[in-house]
């Protein structure tokens, strides 16, 4: 079996060899290393570089606590800064207490410095508030980060986020302030702050104070209009409709609709005042309720004073003007009824607070000092002179009153007692009282009148005279009636003779037509007598004949 | 019958004009063979066959990764930015109902670049080994790398069909990403490895046990 395979395969070669030609020799080269494994080797160096690119692509890695976790997916929620995409959310879970969510957020290389002590995130979502409505483009776009950089250079990685942007964000400029203030109104955060009633700031944060005496608010004004906050600089409530009715009438304040809406803040430097230098960052001012009681002069110490009175007070009340021939000084405090067991009357004392700086600059100086002698013998001198209060009406329709400090010459003497604090001034009653002591002691004198006698004899005149018309109705009346019918005789007659046609109208109309021919033969002689005067005595020459 | 090879014969064909020349084995130890015809090298088997092939197939693999990693996909729109690899994507199309396209997907762009690798890996281990079972069988499974590989590019095909589809400025912008290059790496060099690849060694391996 071995013998034929052997002989057919050699049989076959010999039989395919004999016209092949043979192949053309070449000795073989030195050997090189087959440049084939270049290829993996590139395709190595390919994939480290992506795996290195996107390596070092990737930031750090923080957390960032929220209390909810709305609107932020993983690996689709961005990280913004000024609308630049700085990192992405790649993980979002419960902390250990459930109180919180944990986002762990990978920042871009180029971000890494965001990851500081100061900088503040927050979700970046639709929100209408009274202040107005932002984030809207989120609504397609999905919520976002926001970023608020930090300027320190401790890193951080883990942080709290915050539930609402923040009012201000590290990059504006200006000045922030704080404002102290009874209550907090009508504000809230994001209120504008006005200047001559633009728009320059506005409140940032609010809180009660620790001892719950008042709200401390913090504003933050826009550059360059910071400067003119000075140390001598005013704020109050811009916000409502301030409606005062006082002895003065109706006033209606308002600023902006916006303030009206949402509550506001303004500040003005008081007019008249030389400005002061710019007030330095985180300067704290007084929060007015409205812009008279923040223009109010508050750099003299005011002044108490009593007043009492001896008449009715309706229609005082407190913060009533004190008044001066039409210059407010002050106003009135307190109101009440005293009882002096020495004289044993009832008084009402009026204690009002008058404000120094209001008259001239002397009248404030000689006030200023702490001289209490000063004081009392400038009351004293123009208690002499005739300084008095009285009470006057404001508003005849609301019946307001106000205190009203005028001279009166020829009032009576009062003693002055310096030693009393605080000072009492003394009053006169106003000009109504008087005529109501007139009418009173006109009422008096009427009520000696003898009404009542004089009552009795007209009721005896009465019975009189009734009994005096019982006879004339009972006796002369039937006379009268005859004489009537009689007199009536008496003009049927007249009448008849009178009546057209009678002869005594005849008569008379002939005696009527001869007077009247008399009458003009007089008149004739008249002018004949005018004309030849000598008539009168040679008689009427006869015709030529 | 004994199986002749060409190789036994002492017969040796040239690649490109397909001369028939003779063999002389002694000869090829020292020199170089080339075709009296068109002067191009004369070789009984592949040179460095199965070096090569090893270099392809560990390239492709080293790329698979970025490939599968990276995104491949980019969508600009206002809705925001969204980024999708391979697996990111059919899972999308799965969750949308869409499952005979996410099946597609994956099969094209995960499943066979897989089983490519993982066929011309164990040929290429199983010649080195000089193993000699299911020769018939591993030599289908070479045919079928050689005719499905190509087609592995369809999941390129429908990315740049995409980004060249949507693509209303400004609104909804389609771009490919770092992924679909490196996954084009992989397919082509798939494609290479297999070409590398000399069949004709498994069936050496039957000669040396005679």
């Amino acid at each position: 079996m071995t013998q034929p395979e052997t002989h057919q395969s050699d049989s076959a070669q010999q039989t395919l060899t004999a016209p092949l030609p043979a192949p053309v020799v070449e000795p073989r080269g030195r050997w090189v290393p087959s440049l084939v494994w270049l290829i993996p080797l590139l395709a190595a160096l390919i994939g480290i570089a992506l795996a290195g690119q996107a390596i070092l692509a990737s930031g750090p890695t923080i957390v960032i606590s929220f209390k909810t976790a709305e609107g932020l997916e993983p690996n689709i929620t961005k990280v913004k800064y000024k609308d630049v995409d700085i990192g992405e959310v790649k993980n979002i879970k419960l902390s250990e207490d459930l109180s919180q969510v944990l986002v762990a957020v990978e920042l871009t290389r180029n971000a890494a410095s965001f990851a500081v002590t100061d900088t503040r995130f927050w979700v970046v979502r639709p929100r209408i508030a009274a202040s107005g409505v932002s984030g809207l483009n989120t609504l397609l776009s999905g919520s976002y980060i926001g970023v608020d950089a930090g300027q320190t250079n401790q890193v951080c990685k883990e942080f709290t986020g915050l539930e609402t942007p923040p009012a201000i964000t590290g990059d504006q400029k200006g000045q922030q302030f704080t404002l102290h203030s009874d209550t907090l109104g009508s504000l809230d955060i994001g209120s504008p702050v006005y200047y001559r009633r633009v728009p320059v700031g506005r409140v940032v944060a609010s809180q009660l104070d620790k001892d719950g005496s008042g709200v401390t608010l913090s504003i933050f004004i826009h550059a360059p209009y910071d400067q003119y906050v000075r140390t001598n600089t005013r704020f109050w409530h811009a916000s409502g409709i301030n409606l005062n009715l006082n002895a003065n009438g109706f006033n209606l304040n308002t600023q902006s609709l916006v303030a009206v809406l949402i509550g506001g803040i303004a500040f003005q430097t008081p007019p008249g005042q030389t400005p002061n230098q710019a007030a330095p960052n985180n300067s704290h001012f007084q929060l007015a309720a409205d812009e008279a009681d923040a223009m109010r002069g508050t750099s003299a110490q005011p002044i108490r004073i009593v007043f009492n009175f001896a008449q009715s007070l309706r229609g005082l009340s407190v913060g009533a003007p004190v008044d001066f021939r039409g210059i407010t000084l002050g106003q009135v405090e307190s109101i009440g009824v005293d009882y002096n067991p020495k004289t044993q009357t009832l008084r009402m004392p009026v204690t009002a607070i008058l404000y120094p700086d209001r008259l001239s600059q002397s009248f404030a100086q000689a006030f200023n000092p702490k001289g209490q002698e000063q004081k009392a013998q400038l009351l004293t001198n123009l208690s002499k002179r005739g300084l008095r209060a009285q009470l006057r009406t404001g508003n005849l329709l609301t019946g307001q009153l106000y205190v009203a400090l005028d001279m009166f010459p020829k009032a009576a003497p009062v003693k002055f007692d310096p030693t009393r604090q605080p000072f009492e001034l003394p009053t006169l009653p106003n000009t109504l009282d008087q005529l109501q002591l007139q009418v009173t002691e006109l009422v008096r004198k009427l009520d000696k009148i003898p009404f009542d006698e004089i009552g009795l004899h007209l009721n005896s005149t009465l019975k009189r005279t009734n009994h005096l018309l019982q006879q004339l109705e009972t006796q002369l009346a039937p006379q009268a009636r005859d004489l009537l019918l009689s007199a009536q005789k008496t003009f049927d007659a007249a009448n008849a003779t009178l009546q057209q046609g009678s002869p005594l109208q005849a008569d008379i109309h002939q005696a009527l037509t001869a007077l009247t021919r008399t009458l003009q033969s007089l008149n004739a002689l008249a002018d004949y007598i005018e004309r030849h005067p000598e008539a009168l005595i040679h008689g009427k020459p006869r015709d030529n004949q | 019958m004994k199986r002749l090879s060409a190789k036994q014969a002492g017969l040796v064909a040239c690649p490109i004009c397909q001369h028939v020349h003779r063999y002389e084995p002694a000869l090829s130890t020292h020199h170089h063979l080339h075709c009296m015809r068109c002067g191009h090298r004369l070789y009984l088997r592949k040179p460095n066959s199965l070096t090569r092939t090893w270099a392809f197939l560990s390239a492709a693999a080293i790329l698979y990764l970025p490939a599968n990693l990276l995104p491949v996909m980019r969508t600009q729109s206002p809705f925001g930015i969204r980024d999708d690899t391979i697996m990111s994507g059919i899972a999308l199309f799965w969750a949308n109902g869409s499952w005979a396209l996410a099946t597609l997907v994956f099969i094209a762009s995960i499943l066979v670049p897989l089983l490519k690798l993982a066929v011309l890996s164990l040929l290429v281990l199983s010649t080195q080994c000089k193993a000699t079972w299911q020769l018939r069988q591993r030599t289908a499974l070479y045919r079928l790398v050689e005719r499905v590989g190509r087609w592995s590019m369809l999941d390129i095909f429908v990315i740049m069909l995409t980004v060249g589809l949507v693509k209303f400025s400004s609104f909804t912008v389609i771009t490919a990403g770092p992924g679909a290059l490196a996954f084009g790496a992989v397919v082509i060099l798939s494609l290479l490895a297999s070409r590398q690849f000399d069949p004709r060694l498994m069936w050496d391996n039957l000669d040396s046990i005679d």
